[in-house]
């Protein structure tokens, strides 16, 4: 079941989890591949929901395109991971896990990095860029949109 | 006493609680289920409806076996730690259908001994797990930093919380955590995931609970005083907490008024409340969400309130997951506290002439959550 991450963040990290078969979401891992955030977008009721459904979630409709993301929101919320309790994860410790708010209107969980884990806000704006998880995934993670000092 | 009641009249928890290398998970749930049938005076021969759920494959199928019974109506629900709740209500649905009469509902598990409910990946984990959230610690802690940010909620508020369950437990022998504390004790004790600190969060123990349900036909004949199901309310939001639009807010408002308005109760009437702490910050949502004060006030209202012995709101008197024993799923063991509130057993920490408990579970990341009302027949 799980992969061996390797290079996220450049730490050599441990077991970690496996993606389930999931095929409605393969277009939204292969835009991640090629560092473009893909989300679901409803023809019907022109909405982006995520995580991706093959019916949308506000209508109800089955007319789900694809749109490239602008990359841009801002954080919902964030914890700061202290302790190593997930072990694949213990050399990141301390990191940022955060709720980000997409100018598209959804909302997905991720890391806010480049940043002192201290200085990091709800409300502040970040921007995507992709870092390698494991041989085939790319993640999307937040830096802040304007560095900070 | 209304044949068509529905009470609970045996409760019980397992022999061995806290660490039990020398106890499965199902021989803690077998020593409480017998504990629950002895306190109602019943046989297991007069069992005839089992839920069950403890993370694994077929929880009532494995149990039933172990236990020795051939139930005629089993369940295993699960959404997490608010299942035992739902099974109260099942197994009051199952009865007033005529399924069968007498229920047992019994948990037991041993995560001290590394063994965790199953996490199975399921599709929406994809986008969570792959960053190391470690739940449920590092999304509760999502959720209180949002809180913070929104009301300026302060650490010392959500602290408060855990020093008012060690006064419970410091009277509970069976509580794990009994030592009295400091709000400073909880400020410095390590962080997990910030802003939630190592005495911010529940117990991992070894424990087993269970109780018995029956109607009120059936309660006339039965030795213990039993105590009424006066009404329920359910409540599911999400199972992803980035869909939830407000994380400050849990779906206990919505379960809370649903059980109000099903017992015919009004918050006022309710002298004990046991409500599922797996942490501080969760716990004072959840004193705001029951309505207990309004949206963003639970901080200041953690202050003014005292919920120990002999306080204002007395909140989780057996020390509750913080302090006296939390195994996976902690619901059963707030339905277990306020029926022995209810029926004044509880020794030095019985809250005086306690008549209606409002009990309210929490499941996983405030995805599900159940209330129950409980009066006993003064």
């Amino acid at each position: 079941m799980a992969e061996n991450v390797r290079s996220l963040y450049g730490s050599q990290l441990g077991k970690a989890y496996a993606l389930t078969r999931s095929p409605e979401a393969d277009p939204f891992w292969m835009g991640c591949r090629e560092e473009r955030l893909m989300l679901p977008w409803c023809l019907a009721c022109r909405r982006c929901h995520f995580y991706p459904r093959t019916l949308c979630p506000h209508c109800g409709s089955a007319e789900i395109e694809w749109k490239q993301a602008s990359g841009k929101g801002r954080v919902y919320t964030f914890a700061v991971v202290r302790q190593p309790i997930e072990r694949a994860f213990a050399e990141l410790v301390p990191y940022v896990i955060a709720i980000i708010e997409l100018e598209e209107g959804v909302r997905m969980l991720s890391h806010v990095t480049s940043i002192d884990s201290d200085n990091v806000r709800c409300g502040m704006e970040v921007a995507v860029e992709f870092r390698p998880y494991s041989e085939k995934i790319m993640l999307p993670i937040f830096r802040p949109l304007t560095p900070s000092s | 006493m209304r044949d068509d009641a529905i009470c609970i009249v045996g409760v019980g928890e397992s022999d061995d609680i806290g660490s039990t290398p020398h106890c499965s998970g199902l021989a803690l749930q077998a020593q409480a289920s017998r504990n629950a049938l002895a306190d109602a005076g019943l046989k297991r021969s007069d069992i005839d409806g089992l839920l069950t759920q403890t993370g694994g494959r077929m929880p009532p199928i494995t149990f039933a076996e172990y236990f020795g019974l051939q139930p005629r109506f089993m369940d295993g629900t699960f959404i997490g730690g608010a299942s035992n709740i739902a099974h109260l209500d099942m197994a009051a649905a199952a009865i007033r259908a005529g399924i069968c009469e007498t229920v047992l509902v019994s948990y037991g598990t041993t995560p001290r001994q590394g063994e965790y409910i199953s996490l199975a990946p399921e599709y929406p984990d994809d986008f969570e797990r792959p960053f190391g959230v470690c739940f449920p610690v590092g999304l509760y802690a999502l959720c209180a930093q949002r809180h913070m940010y929104q009301y300026g909620t302060r650490r010392e508020q959500f602290a408060k919380l855990v020093v008012e369950s060690r006064k419970w437990a410091a009277r509970n022998p069976r509580a794990t955590r009994r030592d009295l504390i400091t709000i400073e004790d909880v400020l410095n004790s390590p962080p997990v995931v910030s802003p939630i600190h190592r005495l911010d969060a529940c117990l991992v123990s070894d424990a087993g609970g269970a109780f018995i349900v029956t109607s009120g036909a059936r309660a006339r004949d039965l030795r213990s005083k039993p105590i009424d199901l006066l009404g329920a309310g359910h409540a599911f939001t999400h199972r992803s907490i980035a869909l939830k639009e407000d994380v400050t807010t849990s779906g206990a408002v919505e379960s809370s008024r649903r059980a109000f308005e099903r017992a015919k109760v009004d918050l006022s009437e309710i002298d004990v409340f046991e409500i599922y702490d797996a942490f501080s910050s969760q716990l004072l949502i959840m004193l705001e969400d029951i309505g207990l004060c309004p949206k963003g006030e639970g901080g200041r209202f953690v202050e003014s309130t005292d919920f120990g012995p002999g306080g204002d709101v007395p909140l989780n008197t057996s020390g509750g997951g913080l302090s006296y024993v939390h195994p996976g799923m902690f619901g059963m063991f707030l339905i277990v506290e306020a029926v022995r509130q209810l029926r004044n057993e509880c020794g030095e920490r019985q809250v005086a002439g306690a008549h209606t408990a409002l009990v309210q579970g929490n499941g996983g990341v405030f995805f599900s959550e159940v209330t129950a009302i409980l009066r006993n027949r003064m």
